[in-house]
């Protein structure tokens, strides 16, 4: 059982925040995906985790092991680096096997477990290679064969698909996925790319300015967004966003329109809209087409409404012209609300 | 038709390309015909090299060049490489610390023989140092023909303090340019401090530790004024030899020939240091 539990971390560099007071449970063999824009914090979360930087405060906690005191080889984490950090002197072979001659595993089962893994992998037929005759892609793989090797318990991953082109990437994503459900082992892996974290992830950790903003399934962080933070982080195109004020309680208007809403007692509120939920009609949000951009299934359409930009997604068959006054209808049921001074949700 | 721009590069590394010419493959060539030429014979012989292969001193000073080599060179890599693996995992002052310790390679080989001397000689450090300590009754020579053993280790260790620091400097830079990550990389997957430097560091120190090595056993082969302020005629060496040649017995031709030796023995040993550091085919670092 490989429960990880992070316990009150925080980490300062100088006067540098860079965690304030982290507290997550990653479930056994659940997939954690740590998502955030560079410097929030989401790396040296994960390093923390690792054994390779320590925290200013807190425990780090797998089962029933504390291990935030414990060096790195002793945590019994595998771990997927950035740039791969494979070593340039030692054979593909030599380079998965690395971690299990280093925990004395007998030869013909390290033999057993290098040819299986780089079987899963594809690799088998570079074996023999140093890493300055890999491809990217192929470096990758290697990467993640020597993680896995080791059987571990728990894997970590620091944007391990960030070097790779877009079609590899993608490649790689659905490979990685099928992968790790296989193997049994809790994985936390770092990224910033949301639609990564949204396609591999059992839950997700949304992160901003050194604190974990969320922490969800992703259709939960697309649908209820806890913050205005992560409403504006997870999709794309990215959520509208309309300041209505209060009529009575619960109703807020905006440009004429009436919408019921929640009830606080607060002179305006924040309301966020996805571009897929508003549809054509002949009454709604007052818009003026901006841009129209044909994307195959549908339409990406981006208007004014009032002075705020706002962008719809529409049916590719609707007759829609730059400049053209429209009317869209939102979609109340999937409309946010947030607290116009705390950007938290309110229902 | 060449352009200007393609003349420049040339331009300016003619004029040391000529100084080198001059200055180096002249004599250098001079030097080697001088050694096949005698005055006996005509045209080029190996009579030069017969006379000083035949010469009593030449195997005791050929022995004591490569035992003098064989204890220094190891204890100054050994040395070297725990010095700069110690620089290198410091935080601050490593600056400091590096400059104090390439203090020697700033003292000339003779000045640096003359220290160690104040230290060895009868009236020197080391006999006070023992005579207050109570260890001696008077004063001991201990660099006399009878203690060939101390004059060894005198000048292996002036040797060692002289010129370790060129090697340390030379690792120093080389352990700076391995990537950080393998050494996490290393830990995360298992391996301990011990075995990341002997997994790790030395074989992607390779390249420096080839440099470090050929330069040292080079400069060891040449030793010279060390071994002449601490032994004297006590322990001759082949620089020394050569330099006896040269001025005391004004044999060029013979000079000539040990020189060819000691550059004979230069480039075997070159070779075998790289065959023995030889980075596999296929790996870049």
């Amino acid at each position: 059982m490989a429960i990880i539990e992070i316990k009150n971390i925080a980490k300062t560099f100088g006067t540098y925040e860079a965690l304030k007071d982290i507290n997550l449970t990653v479930e056994d063999q659940e997939f954690m995906v740590l998502l955030g824009a560079s410097g929030c914090g989401k790396t040296t979360l994960l390093r923390i985790i690792a054994g390779l930087e320590s925290p200013t405060q807190g425990e780090v906690w797998i089962g029933d092991r504390r291990i935030d005191h414990l060096p790195a080889r002793e945590r019994g984490i595998s771990m997927v680096f950035q740039n791969y950090a494979i070593f340039p002197h030692m054979t593909v072979a030599e380079n998965i096997g690395f971690g299990l001659k280093m925990s004395k595993i007998p030869a013909d089962e390290l033999k057993r477990r290098v040819e299986k893994n780089a079987e899963l992998m594809h690799i088998e037929h570079l074996l023999k290679r140093y890493s300055g005759e890999l491809s990217g892609g192929q470096r990758q793989r290697v990467a993640v064969a020597r993680a896995l090797a080791m059987e571990p318990d728990v894997i970590l991953m620091d944007e391990p698909l960030s070097n790779l082109d877009a079609l590899l990437r993608l490649e790689m994503r659905a490979e990685l996925k099928g992968v790790l459900q296989q193997s049994n082992t809790t994985a936390i892996y770092v990224t910033h790319d949301q639609v990564e974290a949204m396609s591999l992830a059992d839950r997700v950790s949304v992160m901003n300015a050194g604190e974990i903003v969320q922490a969800d399934k992703p259709m939960e962080l697309y649908r209820n967004p806890a913050t205005q933070f992560v409403a504006s982080f997870i999709g794309s195109p990215p959520m509208n966003f309309l300041i209505a004020s209060n009529t009575s309680n619960g109703f807020w208007v905006i440009e004429n329109e009436t919408l019921s809403g929640p009830s606080i007692a607060e002179q305006s509120i924040l309301l966020a809209i996805r571009p897929e939920d508003v549809r054509l009609s002949d009454s709604g949000l007052p818009a003026v087409v901006r841009l129209v951009e044909p994307l195959g299934p549908h339409l990406l359409v981006t208007t004014d409404v009032g002075s705020n930009q706002f962008r719809a997604i529409l049916d590719s068959d609707s007759q829609i012209q730059e400049g053209q006054k429209i009317f869209l209808k939102p979609n109340v049921e999937r409309i946010r609300w947030f607290h116009p001074e705390t950007y938290r949700a309110v229902f | 038709m060449w352009n200007q721009a393609k003349k420049l590069p040339y331009l300016l590394i003619a004029p040391s390309a000529a100084f080198l010419m001059i200055f180096f493959l002249y004599p250098f060539a001079s030097v080697i015909t001088q050694a096949f030429e005698h005055s006996s014979t005509d045209g080029y012989s190996l009579t030069n090299f017969q006379e000083v292969f035949s010469h009593w001193k030449f195997s005791i000073s050929l022995e004591n060049t490569l035992l003098l080599t064989a204890a220094v060179v190891p204890i100054q890599l050994a040395l070297a490489l725990l010095m700069a693996t110690m620089v290198n995992s410091m935080r601050k002052g490593r600056d400091l610390i590096l400059y104090i310790w390439t203090i020697p390679l700033g003292i000339s080989d003779l000045a640096a023989g003359i220290i160690w001397l104040v230290i060895f000689e009868q009236t020197g450090f080391l006999n006070s140092l023992m005579l207050n300590l109570g260890l001696i009754e008077r004063p001991v020579a201990l660099l006399t023909y009878q203690n060939p053993m101390m004059i060894f280790v005198a000048i292996a260790l002036a040797e060692i303090w002289r010129a370790t620091a060129i090697m340390l400097v030379i690792l120093v830079a080389g352990i700076g340019l391995i990537p950080r990550e393998y050494y996490e990389a290393a830990s995360v997957f298992r391996a301990s401090k011990w075995q990341q430097f002997i997994r790790i560091t030395l074989p992607l120190l390779k390249p420096s530790l080839q440099t470090a090595l050929i330069l040292r056993v080079i400069l060891a082969f040449e030793v010279f004024a060390v071994v002449a302020a601490l032994g004297g005629t006590l322990f001759p060496v082949l620089m020394g030899e050569t330099y006896i040649y040269q001025f005391d017995l004004l044999n060029s031709g013979a000079a000539a020939a040990i020189a060819l030796v000691i550059l004979g023995l230069s480039i075997a040993f070159t070779l075998i240091v790289l065959r023995i550091l030889k980075v596999p085919k296929g790996v870049t670092m």
